[in-house]
């Protein structure tokens, strides 16, 4: 049994009078421990896709199950809970609050669970010592560089061990240089920690990495081993 | 509480504007404390405030004098049972930067009527004998420095020049109504100087029995309807009433200005609170995400508002509380006994939490309603 089920699921959005169907029917599976890239031209759905398996969305019609449960089916405040457990996301920018510094950014999911206050401590320096960043624990987001950043959102987002990570374009707005350090930590967090990492890229580079590409057009599944995706370029 | 840190995080985020926020509702409460205080001290006064006396003034106002002949015949209406005059001096010590109430009374008969004028006998018997001598209550020893038996010298401002008084007696009032700042001097001395005017301010009348009080008072002021000068008779808290209004419309005060003061407060409060909370609209989507219920996102909202709310009460009727024994205020000596009741801590605290409630309300809502997905489109 996949780890992500997508089963024909359809998803249309509103807007003013005109309707736009993003998915008809899209079927999907994301095993455990795979590292996929989700990539495809801007308004394909990637985004859409990320935020109906984060429970941040639903789907018009169609199941999405994560771990074999029904995401799709739940209420609002399991899905709160549901995603404090299951669920790291990483968004391009905006990801940290600003009045605090990594360190309590990187607590906050802890804060919902029922860990004491010294077991969130080691939780919390791990997560930044796996990231590189154990030295800026007291540093505020605007004291740190936009690589450094998105280290720290990813700290945040492995911190409290979730079974799913989804990025969305965690490099659109970085450098080359640390592109490529978010982008190898993503791989030892796939090869070391056998996370299983969901990414939605426009970086080749990035797919290069993954083992399983994926291409969105038109909220239709085009699934190409990774060589073509390089050969792409 | 583990989630206390976020809330003094958020609070932190705009400094200036917090501490502002919490000024105005302490500035709010600490206004609202002091007005009310004028109110109840006022009723407090009333219930100790002699209810066997009765003042009868000129109908047209206080500020209006009466003719020093009503007295023969106010005492010898039934009921009455003892009668002294005052006259309202008004002088200034000094720079006159401390006022404190000066007037002229019927020495003897004022001193019987009030027993709550307490002195040792010799310097009782001093004042009495001395023309031009005077009594002030212990707190203008220690606010003036002056000594038993010095000479004071007051500059009259309705009534010109230099008045100068021996302080023959320095008196302790058994109740706080009286006041204890307050002197003194002989109105016989009075009257010759301002040239045998015969003038009294206000006539104390003592009645026989306190369900009497109506009547007398209609009695009295019967004799005089058809005068050249009618009189109003009531009780002394009614003229105490009468008295503190002279330098300040505290029911109008009280009314308009203080809850005009607390709306506009509760309306700079909102709107900080509403600021604060469009700011951070993504940062709301981002807790979400990270699993944060609706329910969580508002109680944290809420708390925001109720810590600004509440350090602000503290601020304000704790300030209050303290800052008015402080001083030692009494109200330039209208408001004898000037305290914060309970009862107005109670209604302060109250009035802090439905300002909270009334500022965090619509942000918190708003934080538990919003939708992630719209949220985080709209930031990125
Ligand atoms: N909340 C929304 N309301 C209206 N339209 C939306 C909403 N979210 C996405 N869309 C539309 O759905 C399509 C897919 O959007 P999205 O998933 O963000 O694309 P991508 O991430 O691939 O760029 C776009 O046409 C977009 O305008
Ligand atoms: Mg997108």
């Amino acid at each position: 049994m996949a780890l992500v089920e997508i089963r024909d699921v359809y998803k249309s959005f509103q807007r003013d009078t005109q309707r736009i169907d993003v998915f008809t029917g899209l079927t999907l599976d994301i095993d455990a421990g795979s590292f996929t890239a989700l990539m495809g031209p801007s308004g394909s759905g990637k985004s859409t896709l990320l935020n109906l398996i984060a429970g941040l969305d639903k789907p018009t019609r169609g199941t999405v199950r994560v771990g074999g449960e029904a995401v799709s089916e739940m209420s609002a405040s399991q899905l709160a809970a549901w995603r404090a457990r299951h669920i790291g996301f990483v968004f391009q920018s905006f990801n940290l609050l600003p009045v605090l510094t990594a360190y309590q950014n990187v607590e906050l999911p802890l804060l919902l669970t029922r860990l004491s206050g010294k077991e969130r401590n080691e939780r919390v320096k791990i997560a930044l010592d796996v990231v590189g960043l154990a030295d800026r624990a007291d540093h505020y987001p605007r004291q740190l560089s936009g690589g450094q950043e998105q280290r720290t959102a990813i700290a945040r987002a492995i911190v409290a061990d979730p079974t799913v990570m989804l990025l969305d374009e965690p490099t659109g707005q970085l450098d080359a240089k640390s592109s490529q350090e978010v982008l190898a930590l993503l791989q030892r967090l796939n090869s070391e920690f056998t996370k299983t990492i969901i990414i939605v890229t426009h970086d080749a580079h990035a797919a290069e990495r993954a083992k399983m590409v994926l291409h969105l057009e038109k909220g239709d599944l085009i699934e190409k081993p990774r060589a073509t995706a390089a050969a792409m370029r | 509480m583990k989630y206390f840190r976020l809330v003094l995080a958020n609070l932190g985020r705009h400094r200036l504007r917090t501490v502002l926020t919490i000024l105005s509702v302490a500035l709010a409460l600490f206004l609202f404390a002091s007005l009310r205080s004028v109110t109840t001290t006022l009723a407090a006064t009333a219930q100790f405030g002699g209810a066997r006396r009765l003042v009868t003034t000129n109908a047209t106002g206080l500020v209006f004098p009466l003719p020093l002949a009503y007295g023969n015949r106010i005492k010898a209406l039934p009921g009455v049972t003892g009668l002294s005059w005052a006259n309202w001096f008004g002088g200034k010590y000094g720079d006159g930067k401390r006022f404190f109430a000066n007037f002229a009374v019927d020495a003897e008969s004022y001193l019987k009527i009030y027993p709550e004028i307490v002195l040792p006998a010799d310097q009782r018997d001093a004042f009495l004998k001395d023309r031009t001598g005077a009594l002030i209550g212990k707190r203008l020893l220690s606010q003036f420095g002056w000594k038993l038996g010095q000479n004071v010298t007051l500059q009259g401002t309705i009534f010109p020049g230099d008045w100068t008084f021996t302080v023959d007696g320095v008196y302790t009032p058994t109740d706080p109504a009286i006041g204890d700042d307050v002197l003194i001097f002989h109105h016989d001395y009075f009257d010759e100087r301002i040239g045998r005017a015969g003038i009294a301010g206000w006539y104390i009348v003592e009645i026989d029995d306190v369900s009497h009080a109506p009547a007398v008072a209609k009695s009295i002021d019967d004799l005089f309807r058809n005068s050249s000068s009618p009189t109003k008779t009531g009780t002394e808290r009614e003229f105490q009433a009468t008295f503190a209004t002279m330098w300040g419309n505290v029911s109008f005060l009280m009314s308009t200005i203080g809850l005009a003061v607390v709306f506009a407060i509760l309306l700079v409060t909102a709107n900080a609170m509403m600021m604060s909370a469009r700011e951070r609209t993504g940062e709301i989507a981002v807790l979400k995400t990270i699993g944060f219920s609706d329910r969580l996102l508002f109680a944290l909202v809420m708390v925001e508002a109720g810590v600004m709310a509440l350090t602000g009460a503290v601020l304000g009727l704790g300030g209050a509380k303290l800052f008015y024994p402080a001083i030692n205020f009494n109200g330039l000596g209208f408001l004898p006994g000037f305290t914060v009741a309970p009862s107005t801590l109670i209604i302060g605290a109250l009035v802090a939490i439905g300002l909270m409630l009334a500022s965090g309300l619509a942000p918190a809502l708003r934080a538990a309603r919003l939708p992630i997905v719209q949220a985080l489109r709209h930031v990125e």
